[in-house]
């Protein structure tokens, strides 16, 4: 993480509000079990924004407010995020269950208050998610990484990578 | 030290603090149907089998009996691991994967449980540290027998003295979620006390409607103190307490005796308001059952409201016990018979239509009360669809009155 380059790739920033939850983010009739492992990802946001699976690009940027992914553990709702291609959410704080669901399936949960302020729906945006380097509007942000014990486990690609090579958990005695 | 100090410290092998990530020992790892698929994928990736097959619990209640072709697939590539891996398996019908977990004798006080399902802070209701995670954390739990956990804070929740007769656990679990908010405990534990009656007022049923709802607060676990029914159903350990040194984020007071029946209205669970707010509003569709409120005292306070009435034209009422063992209790004590009297029908004892996969979902712009733990925009079928969540005296009464009752219907 010590890196400054600059990111290049420009993509597509996706604004949600507070208290998106996971029933949102992918509702529970669309589950991998019950409609397909192959399919359920196209119902991502299928209430709140039936539009998003359609057009969402690998890459593109999600960003939410407060308590982002209350309710339900489901994990395919985040796997379903993942399946389009997000590597990274930004948002102002997350659900327990839900924060987890992305570090064991590699998608980076940036937290940062000021960026969510800042961003308006469909903005261009380029970041960086080894560098934590963000570029919004004209303006530079410097996002916060996980916690160590977080980061380990990204590092190798997810907590189960890490456990996979390692036989163990991250960094805790 | 708090309750989740004392049992967590206890399965890391020395006192722990809030804040701390460390690795506990875990006692239960629980799936279901509709996640096991996952976990079998990410223990194939792994190359591991269950370290400790005995500790390990997979329930079919989510979509049960199949729907569909789909699940029915899932469902026999779950029921295959099982019996190849030796786990306990739970098929269709025996019930909700908390309520079986309890009936079991797996959720004691003291354990520490983790679950594919965030209702897993149900098992707090016994004095268990209980907690929800996702397909690959169950998977890791269920390899190693452990799971790597953030120490939580803990908020202290005391309810006071005696509900009045209408006023029930349900009503006060959604007044504390009103108070706390959807993320008022978020990564915390909620520890709840019971005084001045309200340790007797509320056995093991109630107890575990209020860990359950702890989660819809974000709560890590919902642990209500050792007492009362607890104390004759189980044998707790004296480690098992809050010490005077326990330290809380916040401390909220709840003064039962002075309760007003609650609901939470759509689409936010801590959107939580007197009945008056809504009171005669029509509703389709009544739904009893869950984990939140499926027991026997719930069809019971269910039955009590439907004796020698009818639910209304134009309303329909589907009642599913939470467990086989409640069916079978409902039908020795004549519940069931008055339920079907009075025009309800009943389903397979599991999650019912809970979120909206199956069992009786919502059309477009149907209003449902619902004694379940979620109204979030599409929970239960169309996008649209209202779900009004309530205790089930609340709910029994909508149903013979076609409409949200008022409080002095529910609690006069």
């Amino acid at each position: 993480m010590t890196t400054h380059h600059a990111p290049r790739t420009t993509h597509r920033l996706w604004l949600f509000g507070d208290d998106v939850n996971t029933d949102d983010v992918l509702p529970g009739k669309y589950a991998p079990f019950m409609v397909g492992e192959d399919v359920f990802q196209n119902y991502a946001f299928a209430h709140l924004r039936p539009e998003f699976a359609r057009e969402y690009r690998p890459g593109d940027l999600i960003v939410a407010g407060r308590n982002l992914g209350l309710g339900s553990s489901r994990e395919y709702a985040p796997e379903a995020l993942k399946k389009l291609g997000v590597r990274a959410i930004v948002a102002k704080s997350y659900a327990r269950i839900f924060y987890r669901n992305l570090v064991n399936l590699g998608i980076v949960p940036f937290i940062s208050e000021e960026v969510v302020n800042a961003a308006r729906d469909q903005d261009e945006v380029r970041y960086d998610l080894r560098t934590g380097t963000l570029e919004l509007r004209g303006r530079s942000y410097r996002l916060e990484p996980p916690p160590a014990f977080l980061l380990a486990a990204l590092e190798e690609g997810s907590v189960l990578e890490y456990f996979k090579k390692h036989g163990d958990f991250p960094g805790v005695e | 030290m708090t309750l989740a100090q004392a049992i967590l410290s206890r399965h890391v092998g020395r006192p722990v603090r809030p804040g701390e990530l460390v690795v506990a020992r875990v006692d239960h790892a629980m799936t279901i149907d509709s996640i096991v698929p996952t976990v079998i994928d990410r223990l194939e990736e792994l190359g591991a089998a269950p370290r400790h097959p005995e500790r390990v619990s997979l329930v079919y209640d989510h979509v049960a009996p199949a729907a569909n072709v789909n699940v029915a697939e899932a469902q026999r590539r779950g029921r295959d691991w099982a019996r190849r891996t030796g786990i306990n398996f739970y098929e269709v019908g025996r019930g909700v994967c908390h309520q079986v977990l309890i009936e079991e004798g797996v959720a004691r006080p003291g354990a520490l449980i983790v679950g594919s399902d965030s209702h897993s802070t149900s098992y707090g209701g016994v004095g268990a540290f209980g907690t929800g995670m996702g397909a690959t954390d169950i998977a890791l739990a269920i390899a190693s027998g452990k799971t790597w956990l953030r120490v939580p804070e803990s908020v202290k929740v005391t309810f006071h003295g005696r509900p009045r007769p209408g006023v029930s656990a349900k009503d006060a679990a959604l007044e504390m979620v009103g108070r706390l908010g959807s993320d008022g405990a978020t990564y915390m534990a909620v520890e709840i006390h019971l005084e001045g009656g309200a340790e007797e007022a509320f056995g093991r049923s109630e107890r575990v409607t209020l860990a359950n709802l702890a989660m819809e607060a974000g709560a890590k676990a919902g642990i209500v103190a050792p007492s009362g029914e607890i104390l004759d159903l189980y044998e707790v350990p004296d480690w098992l307490r809050a010490g005077e040194d326990a330290v809380y984020t916040r401390e909220l007071e709840i003064d039962l005796s002075a309760l007003a029946p609650r609901l939470a209205a759509p689409f936010y669970v801590d959107n939580v308001h007197a009945l008056g707010d809504y009171a005669g509003a029509e509703v389709d569709f009544v739904f009893v059952g869950t984990c939140t409120n499926g027991r026997i005292e719930d069809l019971r306070a269910a039955a009590e409201v439907l004796r020698g009435q009818k639910v209304a034209p134009g309303t329909r009422m589907l009642v599913v016990p939470a467990s086989s063992q409640v069916l079978q209790q409902a039908m020795a004590e004549g519940v069931l018979e008055t339920l079907i009297e009075a025009g309800a029908t009943i389903g397979t004892p599991g999650c019912g239509p809970c979120m909206g996969r199956h069992m009786g979902v919502a059309a477009s712009g149907e209003r449902v009360v619902s004694t379940a733990n979620r109204n979030f925009k599409g929970r239960m079928g169309a996008a649209d669809a209202e779900v009004f969540l309530a205790s089930p005296r609340t709910a029994a009464l909508a149903a013979v009155l076609g409409r949200i009752p008022d409080e002095e219907e529910v609690a006069p």
